[in-house]
């Protein structure tokens, strides 16, 4: 078992093979090629449980590489290797334990679909292409998955390519993907001009070693452009909630659990960057906590269940950035775990909804789930509460660690703005589920619980979402906190009152929304008339998505449009007419040309009597 | 080095052009086929050349020359290195699959199916030729094929296909006179510094030009080889005749007839005349940040799906004429890589094109939608075209690109920076054109349409395949592509770049 | 005496009247006529430049007999084709021969 990290690179090329498998073979066989790609990233699981035993009872800090040679160049070369280290197993076991719930709960959900074999294709190439991204070991591989895990996201998105607007939420999300990704390749390059390597380990020595650090800020800056686009941090946040057209287990998969938590983990994998550049982590930590903020105000008022939860994703994530930003590196990766297992859950329990109600997503439109979907509904509580943070469940220490590194870290402004955030989250979390599961029967349904195929995955989620956390309390030592280590990442000591006040923060959350929407205490109706400028600019999202549209026309297809007109009047413009120049001349002269012989002789003899004299005046000239 | 593997490799399409001239006008089927196993002939014997090939000795391999008119230097000289290889590659990648893609051709079978063999083998003669006349030679006997191809079994839209073929051929007959007076300054300045006369590239390279003879000639070279690579401001005809072409013609045209304007400007341009080069470089590299960019701009306006196809070659090859204009290893690694990526690309784009085109006679845009209900491996194929057009990892076209920036960023921050931002630009125009022909509700208007089937695979297996294998494997082509580029690096002197600003 | 020059003389008057029935006739037998006479005016400086400068040599008679047959087949030629203009257009008038034009 000693050496269960040779076979470490096994973990993201399977799932790989899976799809090569079924792109070949097997896409005529729905069940077969379903079967390939769950056992691929079966194997894999079991594969990275192995490798994070290994880590664990190994020397901490011990760092497993190995890599083969993919371009290179003098100047310039990217392998493609694996990096085991801490961080990386984490990711692993993440990545690997969701991707195969997800496929398991998609036999369920996508069981009617005739696409089924391509989904499960994308699926496989989706899960090798995280796994390659989470082991990368330099910056240039990390790219190369980073696009393909995006391309995964378009291709996923975009998997109900008949309707419209999932077609044209696919582009969205590839090309806002694109604007971060053009920032981040540009830090690329720096690094590489810069330090001459890509890989983590030497640019980390390198960097170590670099006196003047102040090149270090665009570089830092450029490349929070990539988490920008991939974790939809504002601006580039606008693709993630459009992102829901896909099939729900897509987005519990990629755009809640692993995808979008790739830019975090970015913000992680290259801390050694971050951290030196105090600007930078500042620019983070603002861009995080506002995220995190914004799309939480946004969440109070929406009505599609999967919005929501979208919504509070884009939040969560903000989150994450957040803490990264403020430094605490260690509780940014937890809550990144724990929000991976709780989110998932929620997004998979919404899809057993959605699927009962025949693609019914509105929230208002559902109510009185509890009693015909008991485990659905149980579930998605247990990860409401954890997302909300009521302790002893799993966001509750996470965003506890979270809330503390900003405090300690000396931001009190970011402390307060977490502390309403949380208290925003359990209010819109208790919002949907007092409507949608608790509320009268309004929709008149006749929803019925799913089979065991997407329930049992359901009730393991919610297993983690309890327990996760606990190995990143402080009942437990902070385990996690001490595994994962990093230079530059703080650590603090629990702070009982601000636990006291996180939680009492989403209980008072969850009290209100149980008096608007179940005692209707409060008439949720006249809230709306109330404050119906806040409501409507909510409700619209600020507007940003019709300020893009806006830019989108009058910026960018105006200048389309100009760059056409150019190329048609002007350059091509320029070549009709020099060849319309040389026509006017041709058909000018050709009235010399009238066909009589006698006409031409007379010119030809014109001409030689023409020459005759020239030649005669010269020789006399010279003569005399 | 007993069989003569280069001259069989060129002559093996001729020798097709040959048997179809001999065979009856009705047999088409078997013109077909004589035409298939020429080029297969010849995709085989480049492919063994491929594999062959000493990458540990490099320079240039499986010689041959035979003096022709010793009063000039002119000898029929054969050769290949790790710069030409992939390209011969690509001429016969896409020279296989042009024939598949004009299996359904009704119309003067014999007559299209020799000016197709005969183009490929001009194209081919240009990359293996070491001997600048023979170089030349070959690039002028491309241009009368592509010429009647283009007239005769072209297609009418936004401009009818006389225009398309007369704009095509003047433009690259004057960006040919340019060169040959190049070439023929290149020739006389040589005897005169050489002390015999020699028309051998390799020989010539040894002469010391006066920098101001080779900023002349280097941009008369410039503008001729910029021309055919559809330079920024010389690319009018590129989008018309691209249009105006059969699906045949503009898969090799914009595959790898275009390529030869770079080809050149690297093995005669860079080689011969590396002051010169150094001089014009910035304003190149201006222009290919033109092409980038406005042409990108451009595609986002257009319908016609070739149209949008022959600006985004446009747009790709300021990617090109950026690597070369930055002169250094690596961006001229990645400058040789992204010829071979957005040959294969284009090729494969315009392939499905034309199997689309020939079913529904129509090309525009906004004519289709929901495609990948009724056809979807033609989708899997314009998808798989589409996202290595935008430089996805995992197709060649990222290896390309992505070679090309860490090359020019060294030398042209701004610029690059910019010409980067093509990469948004590429997707936002491609994800939108992919969109509306392909996804979308079902149109019923369409169910007639019949799926790729049959010989319709072929070009999809082999360029698709090619787009794939050498995307995930960059190595296998770019230790190639490095052997011969860094030779040629080490041969030219070291300089500055810049003079001319 | 009669000299070099009348000869000369008599031969630009020749040639000028063959230049004058080449332009002005309409008809093309006239023509090819016209250009008869011009050989034969080239043919006279021939024979006289030979027999008064350089007496020895027969260069200039050598000369004069290959322009006669050169003549003789080229009024076989172009009488052949007037004949066949001839049964196209049912003329031998010049101005009815504009093929040619643009």
């Amino acid at each position: 078992m000693d050496n269960i990290l040779q076979f470490a690179w096994m973990i993201p090329v399977l799932p790989f093979l899976a799809f090569a498998l079924i792109g070949l073979l097997l896409h005529r066989w729905p069940k077969l090629a379903a079967a390939s790609s769950i056992g691929a990233i079966g194997i894999s699981l079991v594969l990275s449980i192995l490798v994070a035993i290994r880590v664990f009872s190994g020397d901490p800090g011990q760092v497993f590489e190995m890599s083969r040679r993919w371009l290179e160049m003098p100047g310039l070369k990217v392998d493609m290797g694996i990096l085991i280290d801490p961080l990386t197993v984490v990711m692993l076991m993440v990545v690997t334990t969701v991707a195969l719930l997800v496929q398991i709960y998609s036999l369920g959900y996508m069981d009617k679909d005739p696409g089924l074999a391509s989904y499960f294709s994308y699926q496989s190439v989706f899960a090798g292409s995280m796994l390659g991204l989470v082991a990368a070991n330099n910056f240039g591989q990390i790219f190369v998955f980073w696009e393909l895990v995006g391309m995964c996201s378009y291709l996923l998105i975009g998997f109900w390519f008949g309707k419209p607007s999932a077609r044209d939420a696919a582009i969205k999300a590839f090309i806002t993907n694109r604007i971060g990704d053009f920032g981040f390749l540009l830090g690329i390059l720096f690094l590489m001009i810069l330090f001459g390597t890509l890989n983590y380990g030497e640019l980390a020595s390198k960097i170590a070693g670099h006196q003047n650090l102040t090149a270090l800020l665009p570089i830092a800056v450029l490349l929070f452009f990539g988490p920008m686009g991939k974790s939809a941090q504002f601006p580039l946040h606008v693709w993630l909630p459009d992102a829901m057209e896909g099939p729900t287990p897509v987005s519990a998969l990629i755009h809640a659990a692993t995808m979008v938590a790739a830019g975090v983990y970015l913000i992680a994998r290259a801390f050694f960057i971050f951290s030196q550049v105090p600007q930078a982590m500042l620019l983070i930590a603002g861009v995080g906590g506002f995220t995190a903020l914004f799309a939480a105000s946004i969440a109070l008022v929406q009505n599609d269940i999967k919005r929501i939860l979208a919504y509070s994703t884009l939040s969560q994530l903000g989150y994450m950035v957040m803490a990264m930003g403020v430094g605490a590196m260690t509780a940014g990766m937890f809550h990144l775990m724990t929000h991976a297992f709780f989110k998932s859950l929620l997004f998979l329990a919404a899809g057993s909804v959605i699927h009962a109600l025949h693609e019914e997503q509105d929230i208002w439109r559902m109510g009185g789930l509890s009693q015909k979907m008991p485990f659905t509904t149980w579930t998605f509580v247990i990860g409401a509460l954890a997302l909300a943070g009521i302790p002893p469940l799993a966001g509750f220490w996470s965003k506890d660690e979270i809330l503390l590194g900003a405090y300690a870290g000396g931001f009190t402004g970011l402390y307060i703005l977490g502390s309403l955030v949380a208290f925003m989250t359990a209010f819109y979390m208790f919002r949907l589920i007092f409507t949608a599961f608790f509320g009268p029967n309004t929709g008149g349904h006749h929803a019925h619980e799913s089979s065991p195929v997407m329930t049992v995955p359901l009730v393991i989620l919610a297993g983690f979402s309890i327990g996760a956390g606990f190995v990143g309390s402080p009942l437990m030592g902070n385990a996690f906190g001490h595994f994962i280590n990093a230079p530059g990442s703080a650590h603090h000591q629990a702070n009982f009152i601000i636990m006291t006040v996180s939680s009492l923060l989403a209980i008072a959350g969850i009290f209100l929304a149980w008096l608007i929407y179940q005692k209707q205490a409060i008439k949720a109706e006249e809230l709306k008339q109330r404050w119906s400028v806040a409501y409507n600019i909510l409700y619209h999202k600020y507007y940003i998505d019709e300020f893009y549209a806006w830019i989108r026309k009058v910026l960018v297809d105006a200048a389309a449009a100009l760059m056409e007109w150019v190329d048609l009047k002007i350059v091509n413009g320029t070549v009709n007419s020099l060849a319309y120049l040389t026509g006017f001349w041709g058909r000018s002269l050709r009235y010399t040309v009238n066909g009589q012989v006698q006409t031409y002789a007379l010119w030809v003899v014109l001409g030689v009597a023409l020459l005759l004299i020239t030649a005669l005046w010269t020789v006399f000239t010279v003569l005399v | 080095m007993n069989f003569p593997i280069l001259s069989a490799t060129l002559l093996a399409p001729i020798l097709g052009a040959l048997l179809i001239t001999a065979l009856p006008r009705k047999q088409e089927q078997l013109i077909r086929y004589a035409a298939a196993v020429s080029t297969l002939a010849s995709l085989v014997l480049s492919f063994i050349i491929f594999l062959t090939y000493d990458r540990a000795l490099s320079g240039m391999q499986f010689s041959e020359s035979i003096p022709w008119v010793k009063d000039l230097g002119v000898s029929y000289a054969l050769g290949v290195d790790g710069i030409s290889i992939p390209l011969l590659l690509l001429t016969n990648l896409i020279g296989f699959s042009a024939v598949y893609a004009s299996w359904h051709t009704e119309e003067r079978v014999k007559e299209f199916f020799v000016l197709l063999l005969l183009l490929i083998s001009g194209v081919m003669g240009t990359f293996l030729a070491t001997d600048l006349f023979i170089f030349f030679l070959f690039y002028e006997v491309v241009v009368i094929p592509i010429y009647l191809l283009v007239i005769i079994f072209g297609s009418s839209k936004r401009v009818t296909k006389e225009y398309a073929g007369m704009k095509l051929t003047i433009y690259l007959l004057i960006g040919s006179a340019f060169l040959l007076v190049g070439l023929i300054a290149l020739f006389i300045k040589g005897q005169a510094l050489l002390g015999f006369p020699t028309m051998d590239i390799a020989t010539l390279s040894r002469a010391d030009f006066p920098l101001t003879f080779q900023i002349f000639v280097y941009s008369l070279m410039a503008f001729g080889f910029g021309t055919l690579l559809s330079m920024f401001p010389f690319h009018a005809w590129s989008p018309d005749g691209y249009a105006g072409a059969p699906t045949a013609v503009s898969m090799i045209h914009a595959g790898v007839l275009k390529k030869i304007g770079g080809y050149g400007l690297i093995r005669i341009g860079l080689f011969l005349l590396p002051a010169g080069a150094r001089y014009v470089a910035p304003l190149i590299a201006v222009l290919a940040l033109g092409n980038v960019v406005y042409a990108g701009l451009i595609c986002m306006t257009q319908k016609d799906l070739k149209y949008i196809v022959g600006y985004s070659s446009v747009s790709h090859m300021g990617y090109v004429l950026l690597g070369i204009a930055s002169v250094n290893l690596i961006s001229i690694n990645g400058a040789v890589m992204m010829m071979f990526a957005h040959g294969v690309m284009a090729a494969l784009f315009f392939a499905m094109i034309g199997n689309l085109y020939h079913q529904s006679h129509t090309r525009n845009v906004f004519d289709f939608g929901g495609l990948a209900h009724q056809m979807p491996r033609l989708a899997v194929g314009f998808m798989l075209a589409g996202l290595a057009s935008l430089g996805l990892p995992g197709t060649v076209n990222f290896i390309g690109e992505f070679t090309i920036f860490v090359g020019a960023f060294r030398q042209y921050q701004v610029l690059t920076i910019l010409a980067i931002s093509g990469i948004v630009i590429t997707a936002v125009y491609i994800l939108r054109t992919l969109g509306g022909i392909l996804f979308g509700p079902r149109r019923p208007e369409w169910d007639h349409l019949k799926d790729l089937q049959g010989v319709d695979l072929i070009p999809l297996l082999i360029l698709g395949g090619a787009i794939l294998i050498v995307g995930i494997l960059p190595f296998t082509v770019m230790d190639l592509i490095d052997s011969g580029v860094g030779q040629l690096i080490s041969q030219i002197s070291p300089g500055q770049i810049g003079g001319i600003f | 005496m009669i000299g070099l020059n009348h000869y000369l003389f008599l031969a630009t008057l020749l040639f000028g009247i063959g230049i004058y029935g080449v332009f002005a006739k309409r008809n093309a037998v006239a023509i090819l006529m016209s250009i008869e006479i011009m050989l034969n005016a080239v043919n006279i400086n021939f024979v006289a430049i030979n027999r008064f400068i350089q007496p020895a040599d027969t260069v200039g008679q050598l000369f004069a007999i290959f322009v006669i047959v050169v003549a003789a087949a080229e009024v076989s030629v172009g009488l052949a084709l007037i004949i066949s203009i001839y049964r196209q257009r049912k003329s031998v008038n010049l101005d009815d021969f504009n093929l040619m034009k643009w």
